[in-house]
C-alpha cells in the first residue's frame, strides 16, 4: 500500500515532469537539432538575450500585470467592502455573481465578447483602439473576481466589532479603516495583488481577441513563436521562465514557513 | 454599525458595479446582439441555423466528448494521487502539492509547446521507443495527443479542489467510522468519497470548461484540419469576412449555455456547494 | 462487581519523546461507571484513545475479557467512542448517522430500523430522523453521538469530555441522562472529564490522574474524604493543606497544638500532610476555640459565607453559615474525624494555604500548565 502510493505519486510526476525537463534539457543543445543532443553550450540563451521582440514582449506584460493588478486589487478590495455591508441578501448575491461571470465562463468567450464590444466602440468612436489600453480593461475585469474571492473570506472572518472598537476609542470612521480594517483583510489584499499578478501575466486567450497589432505581451510573443517553425531559443525562454517561477514559489514557502513558525511561537510565549 | 457609515461603505461598491455592467454586462449582451443580427445589424435566426448546417454542430459534439475523456482522465488520475497526499504529514503533503502545483504556473503555451516537443516524430520520446526496441510510433497529431494535453495541461486544476477538501476532513470523522466498524476500504467508500464530492465537482468544472472552449491544444497536438469548438472561435473572430463576427457570436453564445447547462447538471449532484475553489 | 471486562497492564506511552503515560495500571469491571479525571495534559485521553484502539501503547497490555487487544485495531473492538466535538458525518442525516455502524455489519433493513428507531428514542430523539446533523443543537448532537456508538451495542462505551461543549443547565440535564442510560443499559462507560463536579456525582469509580500517572483509584466518597495525596485533596473540592506531625497514632500536630484524629498506622513523629475541609471547621467564640485567628476576607456564596482566616500567618478557607466581619477574631474546632492524614508526597507544598487565593489565579494557573 504504502509503496504502491508511493510509486503512483513517482508516476504522475514523471508524467507533469518530463515534457519540461526534456524541453530544459535541449535548451542547452548546441545544433538547432530537435532531434539529436549535439553538445552543450548557451548559445540559445545569449540568442535569446538579444531577441529584442521577446524583450520588447516581456516589459509589455509586467507593465501590464503590474498597472492591472493594482487598479483590480484597489477596486476589488473597495468592492468587497461595499459588497459586504449591502444590506439585502439578494442584491449581494446578484452583485457577486455577475463578477463571477468572467471566472466561470470559458475564456475565449469572454475574450471575444470583449474585443467584440471594443469593435463596435472602435466603430462608433476610432478605428483600432485595440491596444494597452483595450488590454488593460480587459486583465483588470478578469482579475476582479479573483481580488474579491480572496478579500471577501477576511472580511468575513473580521469581528465586526473591532471598527466600533476603533471609533469607541477615538477615530474617525476613515481612521478605523486605515487603522482596524485594512490592517485586519490586509493578508486577503496581498494575496489578491499577487494572484492578479500572476493570472495577468500568465494570461494568453483574453489578451490574444484584446490586442492589437502595436502591444504584443509574452504569451502572444510565445504562440506567434510555437505557431511557425520554432527556434530552440524558445526552449531557453521556457526554462528561464521555469527557473523563475521555481525560484519564488521557493522564496514564498519559506516566507510562508518563517511567517507560521513565528506565529506559533508567539502563541507559546 | 450606523447607517451613515454604512451607506458610505455601501457606495465602495459603487465604482465596481459600473465596472461589471460595463465590461461583464455589456460585452456580453454585444455577444446576444451580433448573435442575433446579420453584417447589416438587421435582425436574423440564420447564424444559428447555419450552426446545424454547416457541421459546426458535430465540432460542438466532437469538444464535449473530447473534454468529457479528458475531464474522466484527469479525475482518474487525480483522486487517488490526492487522497495519498493528504495521507501523508502535514509539511510532507505541503511540499508535494507544492511540486504538483508547480507545472501549472508556468504558460500553458508553454506546457502544450513542451509536450508536442516531447511527442514529435523525431522528438525525444519516440528516440527512446526506438532504443528500446519499440520502434517509432506516431505520437503527434493524433487525437489521443490531443486528450493527453488536455490532461496534461488540467491536471493540476482537478488535483488542487479534491486535496484541499480531503485534507480538511476531520479526523476525527475516519476514527469515529473506524470506531464504528469501517476497514480501509469502508472508510473510503462511506466516509471519503462522499465527503470529498464537492471538491470533486469544483475540479470537474475547472476542468471541463477549459477543455471544451480550448483552441490552441487541438491546433499543436490535433491531425490536421482537426478542429475542436475554439477553434471554429477563434477563426471566426480573427476573420475579415463581414458576417464572421456575427456567426462567432452566435457559436460563443451557444457554448456559453451548453457549459452553463452542463455545469447546473453538475451541481445538482453537490447540493450547490463548491467545496475547494482554486484560490 | 468483581468481573475484570477490561485491563491495563504497565502501560506507557510517549509522544515525541515526552512521556504521557507512565505506567498505568488500572481495571475495569463489567457494568461500572470509570470516570478518568485530571487537568488537561494529564494523560487521561490518551488513555481512553489506548482503550479504543487509535493510540498503541509503547509498552504494556491491553486485556479486554481476559484477551490482549493490543494488535486488534478499533473497527474490530466491542469498544465505541463518543467523541469530543461528536465526529458526526455531515453528509449522513441524523438517522443515517446512527443506522451507520449497523449498515457497515450488512445487518437487514428491519433489523436497522427497529435499533435506530430504538435508539432515537432512548435519547429522546424520535422524529427527528431526517434531519441534517448540521442544524441541530450542541446537546442534540451528543445525543445522535451518543445514539450512533449505542446502536452497534458496544460492551464498552468511552466518553470523551462529552459535555466540554454544552452550557451548564445542559451540562446537568445531560449529566442524569447519561447516567440513566448508563444504569438502564447496563454496560461499562468510560468516561473523562476534568470537572470534578461530573466525576463524583456521575461515577461508580474515579481515576485522578496527573501527570501520566494515577494519583488515586477509588468511590466518589473515597476520593474525597480520603485524599491519597495533596495534588488530590486539591483538585477535588476545596481543602486546607497543612503541614503536620504525627505524635503517635490518632494523635497529631499541626498549627502549632496537637489534634486528635482517627488516623494511625504512621511511624512516631512522622511529617505528614493533614486535609481539613473548609465545611468540616466549627466556628466559636475566642475563648472556647482549638485556634484562634483573624477573618481578613468574607465571600457570599448564597448558601454560605467563605471566609478567609489568618491563623499564625496560615490562610484557612472556612465555610460558614454566620457572617463574619473582616477584622474580626474568631475561634475554631476541629473533630478529630474531619482531619485526614495523608502521607508527604511530591506535591507536599505545591498548594500552600489560600493566601494568594482568587478564582482567576487558579485559572492562570491551569493555562500555564496547558502551555
Amino acid at each position: 500500500m504504502k509503496t504502491g502510493s508511493k510509486l503512483y505519486m513517482a508516476f504522475v510526476f514523471v508524467l507533469l515532469y518530463a515534457p519540461i525537463a526534456v524541453l530544459i534539457f535541449f535548451s542547452f543543445n548546441s545544433s538547432n537539432s530537435m532531434a539529436v543532443f549535439e553538445g552543450f553550450s548557451l548559445k540559445w540563451y545569449k540568442e535569446l538575450l538579444h531577441n529584442d521582440e521577446a524583450i520588447n514582449a516581456l516589459v509589455n506584460s509586467l507593465y501590464l500585470a503590474v498597472s492591472s493588478a493594482i487598479i483590480s486589487t484597489i477596486l476589488g478590495t473597495l468592492a468587497s467592502i461595499g459588497i459586504f455591508s449591502l444590506r439585502s441578501r439578494s442584491l449581494r448575491k446578484m452583485v457577486t455573481n455577475v463578477t463571477n461571470i468572467p471566472m466561470m465562463n470559458p475564456d475565449i468567450v469572454t475574450g471575444v465578447s470583449m474585443m467584440l464590444l471594443f469593435a463596435l466602440c472602435g466603430t462608433v468612436v476610432a478605428h483600432g483602439i485595440l491596444g494597452f489600453w483595450t488590454l488593460l480593461i480587459a486583465h483588470i475585469t478578469f482579475n476582479l473576481p479573483y481580488v474579491i474571492l480572496s478579500v471577501m473570506p477576511r472580511l468575513k472572518q473580521m469581528d465586526t466589532h473591532l471598527p466600533e472598537a476603533a471609533m469607541d476609542l477615538g477615530c474617525t470612521p476613515l481612521q478605523a479603516f486605515f487603522k482596524v480594517e485594512l490592517q485586519e483583510i490586509l493578508p486577503g489584499v496581498l494575496s489578491g495583488l499577487l494572484m492578479a499578478f500572476t493570472l495577468s501575466l500568465d494570461d494568453f486567450v483574453i489578451s490574444y481577441f484584446c490586442a492589437g497589432n502595436s502591444f504584443q505581451t509574452l504569451p502572444i510573443y510565445i504562440y506567434s513563436q510555437t505557431k511557425r517553425r520554432v527556434t530552440p531559443d524558445m526552449n531557453a525562454l521556457c526554462a528561464v521562465i521555469f527557473v523563475v517561477i521555481l525560484i519564488l514559489l521557493i522564496v514564498r514557502n519559506l516566507m510562508a514557513g518563517r511567517q507560521s513558525g513565528k506565529s506559533t511561537r508567539k502563541a507559546r510565549s | 454599525m450606523t447607517g451613515k457609515k454604512s451607506l458610505g461603505q455601501r457606495l465602495l461598491a459603487a465604482p465596481h458595479i459600473v465596472w461589471s455592467v460595463l465590461f461583464i454586462i455589456a460585452p456580453l449582451a454585444v455577444v446576444a446582439f451580433y448573435a442575433m443580427t446579420d453584417s447589416s445589424f438587421s435582425f436574423t435566426g440564420s447564424n444559428f441555423s447555419q450552426i446545424f448546417s454547416d457541421g459546426t454542430s458535430s465540432v460542438f459534439a466532437l469538444s464535449l466528448a473530447f473534454a468529457f475523456f479528458s475531464t474522466v482522465i484527469c479525475l482518474l488520475i487525480a483522486y487517488p494521487l490526492a487522497y495519498f497526499i493528504s495521507r501523508c504529514k502535514p509539511r510532507n503533503a505541503g511540499m508535494l502539492i507544492m511540486l504538483f502545483m508547480l507545472p501549472m504556473w508556468m504558460n500553458f503555451l508553454l506546457r502544450t509547446y513542451a509536450l508536442s516537443f516531447l511527442l514529435e516524430d523525431t522528438g525525444p520520446l519516440n528516440k527512446l521507443l526506438e532504443l528500446i526496441g519499440l520502434g517509432r510510433a506516431t505520437l503527434i497529431n493524433t487525437s489521443g495527443a490531443v486528450i493527453l494535453g488536455m490532461v496534461y495541461n488540467f491536471l493540476p486544476y482537478m488535483l488542487l479542489p479534491i486535496y484541499s477538501v480531503m485534507s480538511k476532513i476531520d479526523r476525527s470523522l475516519i476514527e469515529a467510522a473506524e470506531d464504528l466498524g469501517c476497514n480501509r476500504t469502508n472508510i473510503m467508500f462511506k466516509v471519503i468519497m462522499p465527503l470529498s464530492i464537492p471538491g470533486v465537482v469544483s475540479g470537474i468544472t475547472m476542468v471541463f470548461v477549459p477543455s471544451v472552449s480550448t483552441f490552441y491544444i487541438s491546433q499543436q497536438l490535433g491531425p490536421t484540419d482537426f478542429v475542436l469548438i475554439g477553434d471554429v472561435i477563434e477563426t471566426y473572430f480573427k476573420s475579415s469576412a463581414a458576417s464572421s463576427y456575427h456567426v462567432g457570436s452566435a457559436i460563443s453564445l451557444v457554448l456559453m449555455v451548453l457549459i452553463f447547462i452542463c455545469m447546473a447538471v453538475m451541481n445538482r449532484f453537490s447540493d450547490g456547494d463548491t467545496g475547494g475553489a482554486l484560490v | 462487581m468483581s468481573n475484570k471486562l477490561l485491563e491495563l497492564k504497565n502501560i506507557s506511552v510517549c509522544f515525541d519523546g515526552e512521556a504521557i503515560l507512565k505506567n498505568i495500571n488500572l481495571y475495569i469491571c463489567n457494568g461500572e461507571f470509570v470516570t478518568l479525571l485530571g487537568p488537561s495534559g494529564c494523560g487521561k485521553t490518551t488513555t481512553l484513545r489506548i482503550i479504543a484502539g487509535f493510540v498503541n501503547p509503547d509498552s504494556g497490555d491491553v486485556l479486554f475479557d481476559g484477551k490482549r487487544i493490543n494488535d486488534i485495531p478499533p473497527y474490530k473492538r466491542e469498544i465505541n467512542t463518543i467523541f469530543q466535538k461528536y465526529a458526526l458525518f455531515p453528509h449522513l442525516d441524523v438517522y443515517e448517522n446512527v443506522a451507520f455502524g449497523l449498515r457497515i455489519k450488512k445487518l437487514p433493513e428491519s433489523e436497522i430500523r427497529a435499533t435506530v428507531s430504538e435508539m432515537l428514542s432512548l435519547v429522546n430523539l424520535k422524529g427527528f430522523g431526517s434531519r441534517n446533523v448540521e442544524s441541530l443543537s450542541g446537546g442534540q448532537q451528543q445525543r445522535v453521538a451518543i445514539a450512533r456508538a449505542l446502536a452497534v451495542r458496544p460492551r464498552v462505551l468511552l466518553l470523551d469530555e462529552p459535555l466540554g461543549a454544552l452550557d451548564l443547565k445542559l451540562r446537568k440535564d445531560m449529566q442524569n441522562e447519561l447516567k440513566g442510560i448508563q444504569q438502564r443499559l447496563g454496560i461499562t462507560f468510560i468516561y473523562v472529564t476534568h470537572d470534578q463536579e461530573e466525576a463524583l456525582s456521575m461515577s461508580d469509580t474515579v481515576v485522578v490522574m496527573d501527570n501520566g500517572v494515577i494519583q488515586q483509584i477509588g468511590t466518589p466518597l473515597d476520593i474525597y474524604n480520603e485524599p491519597k495525596n495533596a495534588f488530590v485533596a486539591d483538585f477535588i473540592g476545596e481543602s486546607n493543606i497543612l503541614d503536620a506531625r504525627m505524635i503517635e497514632d490518632y494523635r497529631c500536630f499541626f498549627s502549632g497544638r496537637e489534634f486528635k484524629c482517627l488516623d494511625s498506622g504512621f511511624s512516631r513523629n512522622e511529617p505528614v500532610d493533614a486535609v481539613v475541609r473548609p465545611e468540616d471547621v466549627d466556628v466559636v467564640p475566642v475563648g472556647e476555640g482549638m485556634l484562634c485567628g483573624t477573618v481578613t476576607s468574607v465571600t457570599f456564596k448564597g448558601v454560605h459565607f467563605e471566609i478567609i482566616v489568618d491563623i499564625g500567618n496560615f490562610k484557612w478557607m472556612i465555610q460558614t453559615t454566620d457572617f463574619h466581619e473582616v477584622g474580626a477574631r474568631i475561634g475554631l474546632n476541629i473533630d478529630p474525624d474531619a482531619i485526614h492524614i495523608m502521607k508527604k508526597s511530591e506535591y507536599s507544598g505545591r498548594f500552600g494555604d489560600y493566601s494568594t487565593f482568587s478564582d482567576e489565579i487558579e485559572e492562570m494557573s491551569i493555562n500555564e500548565e496547558e502551555n
